[in-house]
């Protein structure tokens, strides 16, 4: 499926997130979007997924999702969003419940998306057993489950420390690129979006526009290869040239309420 | 584990020194009885068969008004919690009604409902209703607001958000609230049975402190204790078995 965003503006009260984005997502792509904190990004996540009504502007969808799918526009989030009185099945089980499947069909859903995140042998535990990488794998799971045709992602690996990020981002890398459903990937981190997007839209501070989109042509399985290494720092350092006069600005900014 | 035992030797040995000291007469046993003769009193009571009478009277008002004073508070609380207009009604409601010590209205619900049981049991009800509807809608409030955003990502029916995010995200709160509701409901227990009953724990011990009963008086008194703790025992249990996942 692919998503088309036409001229969305967005302001909360006086103040101005989101100034006339147009802005696709092609079917089958991971697209990132990058920019400094408070430029909108999660704002048009939100948009973007249907539950933020935009001050102006519209999104359509393109296509049909694929036979199967519960809940085509899905979303993954920063902060996990457990049930903590739920078990890891049970949470994973919450995205199904609903849609009146066969007993049968819930829990070999359940069971896939567990194996396929490799939480199997961690169905029972609740969530306070569970480290933050084990927690967000259980959101990309209870993801998975419903068979999404848009992947909404909101910086979902910004509450990890280094290292589980990069193992998670791997492990996820592999889970994306064998259904390659068509995703937009919220970060401000740089590493994350090179290593993952096909294409990564540059967003400037509030109010977000959109200030450049470059294309990353190289395929993912081979970014990490050491002959690419010397693109994917030039790629780095390009795109850090556009953003960095936008973050240093945006983290002198005060916080509004 | 010579700490977990401190609590039970102190408390045995405030028993004993209290014993010791009416043993030797240093306080008068009819200002302060022994724990010895407070025992012997409950122990007569129960051969009389007036215990039992005291006890399950007391038992019906507490039950009968903690479960329909929590069951409103809930209903309140929900109303209260979920919509908008029930706030905006609900809230300074509660709020303005919240501070008035409940037995004050006795003498007025009596006159609505007369001396017999239905007062009792709905001023107990009243002092119940307001902490559960408050601890209800604060639990409510308390819910973080990105697991129901979550919920309603996946497209679960406002029924389904209710049952299994809001009601159990809510649960420890509302549990918190039984404890202050069961206690402010054995205050008013007592203190309506002495304003106007002839059976129950509360009435005893008014009827043993007019005749100077101090023994029997105290028996009273450590009924009243004992069915306190067995409550908060009781949800102790509760909240560990619903609460597992903490």
């Amino acid at each position: 499926m692919e998503l088309v965003c036409e001229g969305i503006s967005h302001r909360y009260g006086a103040l101005e997130v989101l100034d006339g984005i147009d802005l696709t997502v092609r079917a089958g792509e991971c697209l990132a979007l990058l920019g400094p904190s408070g430029c909108g990004k999660s704002t048009l996540l939100g948009i973007m997924g249907g539950i933020l009504k935009p001050s102006a502007g519209r999104v359509s969808v393109a296509g049909n999702p694929p036979a199967g799918s519960l809940n085509p526009i899905t979303y993954i989030f920063q902060d996990f969003a457990l049930l903590p009185w739920r078990t890891v099945e049970g949470n994973v089980a919450l995205a199904l419940e609903h849609r009146n499947l066969a007993a049968g069909e819930l829990r070999a859903r359940v069971g896939e998306a567990l194996a396929r995140t490799n939480l199997t042998e961690f169905s029972t535990a609740f969530p306070r057993q569970l480290s933050g990488g084990m927690r967000q794998r259980v959101g990309i799971a209870r993801a998975l489950a419903v068979d999404p045709a848009i992947l909404l992602m909101d910086e979902p690996l910004s509450a990890l420390d280094a290292q589980t990020r990069d193992l998670l981002m791997e492990d996820f890398l592999k889970l994306w690129l064998a259904t390659r459903t068509t995703s937009v990937y919220v970060t401000h981190n740089l590493h994350e979006a090179i290593r993952l997007a096909d294409r990564i839209c540059v967003l400037s501070r509030r109010p977000g526009r959109i200030k450049e989109i470059v294309a990353v042509d190289l395929p993912q399985a081979d970014r990490a290869m050491p002959v690419a290494a010397r693109a994917m720092a030039e790629l780095g350092e390009r795109l850090w040239d556009a953003i960095r006069a936008e973050a240093q600005v945006a983290e002198r900014e005060i916080a509004d309420g | 584990m010579p700490v977990r035992g401190a609590a039970l030797v102190a408390f045995v040995g405030l028993v004993a020194f209290w014993e010791f000291a009416v043993a030797r007469g240093y306080v008068s046993p009819i200002f302060l009885p022994a724990p010895s003769s407070v025992l012997l009193a409950l122990g007569e009571l129960w051969n009389a068969g007036t215990l039992w009478r005291h006890v399950s009277e007391s038992l019906v008002r507490l039950a009968g008004g903690w479960t329909v004073g929590t069951g409103c508070g809930l209903a309140a609380g929900f109303a209260i919690g979920v919509w908008s207009l029930g706030r905006a009604v609900g809230v300074p409601f509660v709020s303005a009604l919240f501070p008035i010590p409940k037995i004050s209205l006795l003498p007025l619900l009596i006159l609505w409902l007369g001396i017999g049981e239905a007062s009792k049991i709905a001023t107990i009800a009243l002092g119940v209703f307001f902490p559960t509807a408050i601890a209800t809608y604060a639990a409510i409030d308390a819910v973080p607001r990105n697991l129901i955003r979550m919920a309603q990502s996946f497209d679960l029916p406002a029924a389904d958000v209710l049952r299994k995010v809001v009601l159990p995200g809510a649960l420890p709160g509302i549990l918190a609230g039984f404890r202050i509701s069961t206690s402010i409901a054995l205050i008013l227990l007592v203190s309506a049975e002495m304003i106007g009953a002839q059976y129950g724990i509360g009435a005893f011990i008014l009827q043993a402190g007019n005749l100077m009963l101090t023994d029997q008086l105290l028996a009273g008194v450590l009924l009243i204790s004992i069915l306190g703790l067995a409550l908060g025992t009781a949800l102790t249990r509760i909240e560990r078995r619903l609460l597992r996942w903490r």
